[in-house]
């Protein structure tokens, strides 16, 4: 491959829509999505908002055959390729099917699907298990599916780093088109908002337990205190550069740079953090360090940084140390929309790519929201109201639990 | 307690979901289940279900041969035990 | 640039390390055996080949047993007779400059499953409101924690992750690792693979699609791969982690290489999530791949690691790879499946068999494929039927293919070999 990756297409289901337009309006409106949980009654456990899709009808956009055998999960997922491949204005029917591929991220798998059928062997019998549990709740089913949907028998994978797994997979990705492969789908989608999905997040100790949706997750804030889990993500269409400009695709930027590092985390793990926890940062910065080295570029280079935004105060602080240590106190401007749709696991890294391409696309940063007392004034947080801005390269960071650092370079 | 082509439609649309590419509704009983777009784990899920709500055993050497709708009600309806 | 395997542990059906593992091997034995797990009544397949892992005796804190899901303790003690092997200096050198690939493909349901019952009150309460989750729990939720555990373990501060591609995992794991190490990420990779499926969910799950062996009456030979009175897999479980070096690193620090990694691919049949179509093109197409890189032809190939899992589709299916790829020298090289003794442990697998070409290439010794007595005409190749065979190898090929349509190949070449 000569030169970059290119990223032709983008497909969000998130929190804040279903399609790249109705997600980024709604960005830039700085309308958060956060709200209670209502697809089950949560009262009782000590969380109650969080990121869902609304609008998502998963009959409507894929075959009734292919619902029934797959969790929602993979239904975002599936439907997310679609809308990436469509942006692209990619056939994978014109394509050699052993040049294109499928990487995604995955967290927790098909939780809700695996819920269910574990509900009817305990209650009823093993018997009772369908035939599906075996293809929809394990980690590759999504890119299994996305693979047979579409043709594509490259080399397909699935990558798990929770949180940060989402910007690996981009990166496994560039790592097949230099293989020779010449379109890969990859990105990620995350959907654990059922009854175990949420008892088990919970025992991390890091979940908010507000109730308000305006103050449950406020990275960066004073008053940090957990985060909200969110659901859905987003899928894209990356490409061999030479490839793209052949079929006369339109790119939204390339991925110029990667870097992933590992945090050895203290004790008590992996339950909730003791008082004492106050990681210092190493690892994001080594993985900043790296990514930057990748591209080619120093910090004065990066025009906004994407963060992480943990909203654990101690992950929090880590993070802006790293972020003042590399780019100098308010040094380069950042952003966490993901305040609007709380975190997505392996959906949350893939959400803020396609917030930055499209942040590169028209030359504007979009809004952190409620988060109204910053706690760092050595950090320019970007406000509740979008901030325009000449924007060339991007840094986005994620971090997975359990250690996982990852950074990725976006540029036009 | 017989299994008619309705109760089968109801089976396979539930356990299977169902395919706009297929019409259920029509004259579907010699047609193959690979033709309606029911796949082998669709075809195994529909199979399991039967044999649960109709208690009749449907070994595996034998659920080989049942590929269209007719063939199975065939041997379910000839090995019910009765009420 | 090569990839070098300087250290090997495993943990296999049968007793943990690699030389019980190999004993057991070369021996023809079968690890199959009646579930002890659980009580398996009520499945229609009730056998699986388990682990006789005891985590105070392997070494592994109390801490370590209550936290840690059984997928991530085998990996963790694999891991740490893999580098004790290697010699590597832990201490030495630059901890981000080490990282961490681990294959696994259904996680910690072992700990997952153990967790619901109470919690759900035997499955009667949808929304969970009885007992107390373990603090542990999320850790469960998300299998990257296996890799984070292995990480932890050993200090690795490189690149780290966790891949899960079902049943290749075990060979992708290490694939992502070699590019890991040939991109220039790291200079050591641990990697490798693990799983622990012996629970009552992923056994009733593959009774469910009847792909497990019913043999329950015959354990020690429900394994029977490309026999034509196979009935389906029996489950296993393990880990197999190495320690990867670039091979000219390795020399330099006079480490041990049992094998040169050579070359890795991997494609997808995109065709159906767990149905094959009997050309077998698309692994032939990963292993053509794979040899292009190794930059080998079919002739150089000694021994050929199966995926043979003992499905009736499976050994059809990956014969037709087979000669589709080598040619007529798929009817000279020797082909043997390893789950013929030590059952098909999922993700970890991958890993399990490419520990077994490594101690092939150092011993010269292929392994045989067990209960085979009865050939089936289509599969019609030298599968080393029972006995294993005293074999100079200097190159292997390891295949794998699993749910979702993955299809991989590895090729592994004795130290220093050139064509």
């Amino acid at each position: 491959m000569n030169g970059a990756p290119v990223f032709t297409g983008v497909g969000v289901v998130a929190p804040t829509g279903v399609g790249t337009g109705a997600h980024w309006s709604a960005v830039l409106a700085g309308e958060g999505a956060l709200a209670p949980v209502d697809r089950f009654d949560v009262s009782g456990y000590p969380v109650g908002v969080a990121g869902l899709v609304r609008g998502f009808d998963a009959g409507a956009c894929l075959p009734g055959r292919l619902v029934v055998q797959t969790d929602h999960w993979t239904h975002m997922g599936l439907a997310a390729a679609d809308l990436a491949l469509d942006d692209a204005g990619a056939d994978p029917a014109e394509l050699s099917e052993f040049d294109l591929g499928v990487t995604t991220a995955s967290s927790s798998g098909g939780t809700e699907f695996g819920q269910h059928e574990m509900e009817r062997l305990w209650a009823q019998g093993p018997g009772h298990v369908t035939v599906y549990q075996s293809i929809a709740w394990f980690y590759a089913a999504t890119t299994g599916q996305i693979s047979i949907r579409h043709g594509m028998r490259g080399r397909c994978g699935v990558l798990a780093a929770e949180q940060a797994g989402g910007l690996d997979a981009l990166a496994a990705a560039r790592g097949d088109l230099r293989d020779g492969a010449r379109l890969i789908v990859t990105g990620g989608t995350d959907a654990s908002l059922c009854p175990y999905g949420l008892v088990a997040q919970i025992t991390s100790g890091l979940l908010s337990p507000c109730a308000d949706a305006d103050r449950a997750y406020l990275p960066f804030d004073v008053r940090a205190g957990g985060y909200c889990p969110g659901e859905g993500g987003a899928m894209f269409v990356l490409e061999d550069p030479e490839s793209a400009r052949a079929r006369g695709a339109r790119a939204y930027g390339r991925l110029t740079g990667h870097g992933a590092t590992f945090d050895p985390q203290p004790d008590p793990w992996p339950g909730p953090p003791a008082p004492s926890y106050a990681p210092s940062g190493e690892g994001l910065w080594r993985a900043v360090e790296i990514a930057l080295d990748d591209a080619g570029l120093a910090p004065a280079d990066i025009d906004v940084v994407f963060a992480d935004a943990s909203g654990v105060p101690a992950a929090d602080r880590a993070e802006c140390r790293v972020i003042r240590t590399v780019f100098g106190p308010r040094g380069v401007p950042v952003t966490a929309p993901k305040t609007m749709t709380g975190r997505l696991y392996a959906g949350g890294a893939p959400l803020d790519v396609a917030s930055a391409l499209l942040a590169i696309r028209d030359q504007v940063i979009p809004p952190t929201i409620n988060v109204t007392e910053p706690a760092d004034a050595g950090i320019d947080l970007v406000g509740a109201v979008p901030r325009e801005a000449r924007i060339r390269h991007a840094l986005v960071l994620a971090r997975g639990h359990g250690g996982f650092n990852s950074a990725a370079v976006l540029s036009a | 307690m017989e299994l008619t082509l309705a109760d089968l439609r109801r089976i396979m649309r539930g356990c299977a979901g169902a395919d706009e590419s297929a019409d259920l509704d029509g004259d579907i009983a010699q047609v193959p289940f690979a033709d309606l777009g029911y796949d082998s784990l669709a075809v195994l899920e529909t199979t399991s279900r039967i044999e649960k709500e109709y208690g009749v055993r449907i070994p595996d050497e034998v659920a080989a041969d049942l590929d269209r709708p007719a063939a199975l009600l065939e041997y379910v309806n000839g090995n019910l035990t009765g009420v | 640039m090569s990839v070098a395997v300087t250290g090997i542990g495993v943990v296999a059906p049968g007793e943990p390390g690699v030389k019980p593992y190999w004993a057991m091997l070369t021996s023809g034995r079968t690890a199959t055996r009646r579930i002890t797990a659980f009580d398996p009544a009520g499945l229609r397949s009730q056998l699986a080949a388990e682990c006789d892992f005891d985590a105070e005796r392997e070494g592994l804190t109390d801490a370590e047993a209550t936290r840690m899901d059984r997928s991530a303790q085998l990996a963790v003690v694999a891991m740490r007779e893999a580098v004790r092997d290697s010699g590597l200096d832990v201490d030495g050198g630059d901890p981000y400059r080490t990282g961490v690939s681990i294959g696994c493909a259904v996680g910690a349901t072992v700990g997952l499953e153990q967790q619901y019952v109470p919690l759900s009150d035997h499955g009667r309460d949808w929304l969970m409101r009885s007992a107390t989750p373990a603090p542990h729990l999320y850790g469960y939720m998300v299998p990257s924690t296996i890799a984070a555990e292995v990480a932890r373990a050993y200090g690795a501060r490189g690149p780290v992750g966790l891949v899960s591609t079902g049943c290749t995992s075990g060979l992708d794991a290490v694939g992502h690792a070699m590019r890991q190490i040939t991109g220039g990420a790291a200079d050591v990779m641990i990697a490798g693979a693990t799983d622990a499926p012996i629970s009552p969910i992923t056994m009733a799950c593959f009774d469910a699609i009847k792909a497990t062996s019913p043999d329950n009456d015959r354990p020690e030979s429900a394994s029977r791969p490309f026999d034509r009175d196979r009935r389906g897999f029996v489950m296993g479980e393990g880990a197999a982690v190495f320690v990867l070096e670039r091979t000219d690193r390795a020399r330099r620090r006079g480490a041990h290489v049992y094998a040169e990694l050579a070359g890795y691919a991997s494609r997808s049949n995109a065709y159906h999530m767990t149905g094959l179509k009997p050309d077998g093109r698309e692994m032939a197409e990963a292993i053509r791949v794979a040899m292009d890189r190794a930059r080998i032809g079919a002739t150089d190939i000694g021994y050929v690691n199966a995926h043979g899992s003992g499905t009736k589709q499976n050994d059809r299916h990956e014969t037709a790879a087979f000669k589709r790829a080598l040619g007529p020298h798929a009817y000279d090289v020797p082909v043997s499946s390893i789950k013929s003794m030590i059952g098909h442990s999922l993700g970890a697998i991958g890993s399990l068999e490419l520990a077994a070409c490594a101690l092939t290439i150092e011993h010269g010794v292929v392994p045989p494929t067990a209960n085979l007595h009865t050939r089936d005409p289509e599969c019609d190749l030298d599968y080393v039927p029972r006995t294993a065979r005293e074999c100079d190898v200097d190159v292997v090929l390891s295949v794998g293919s699993g749910f979702g349509g993955f299809q991989s190949a590895v090729v592994m070449t004795a130290p220093g070999w050139r064509r």
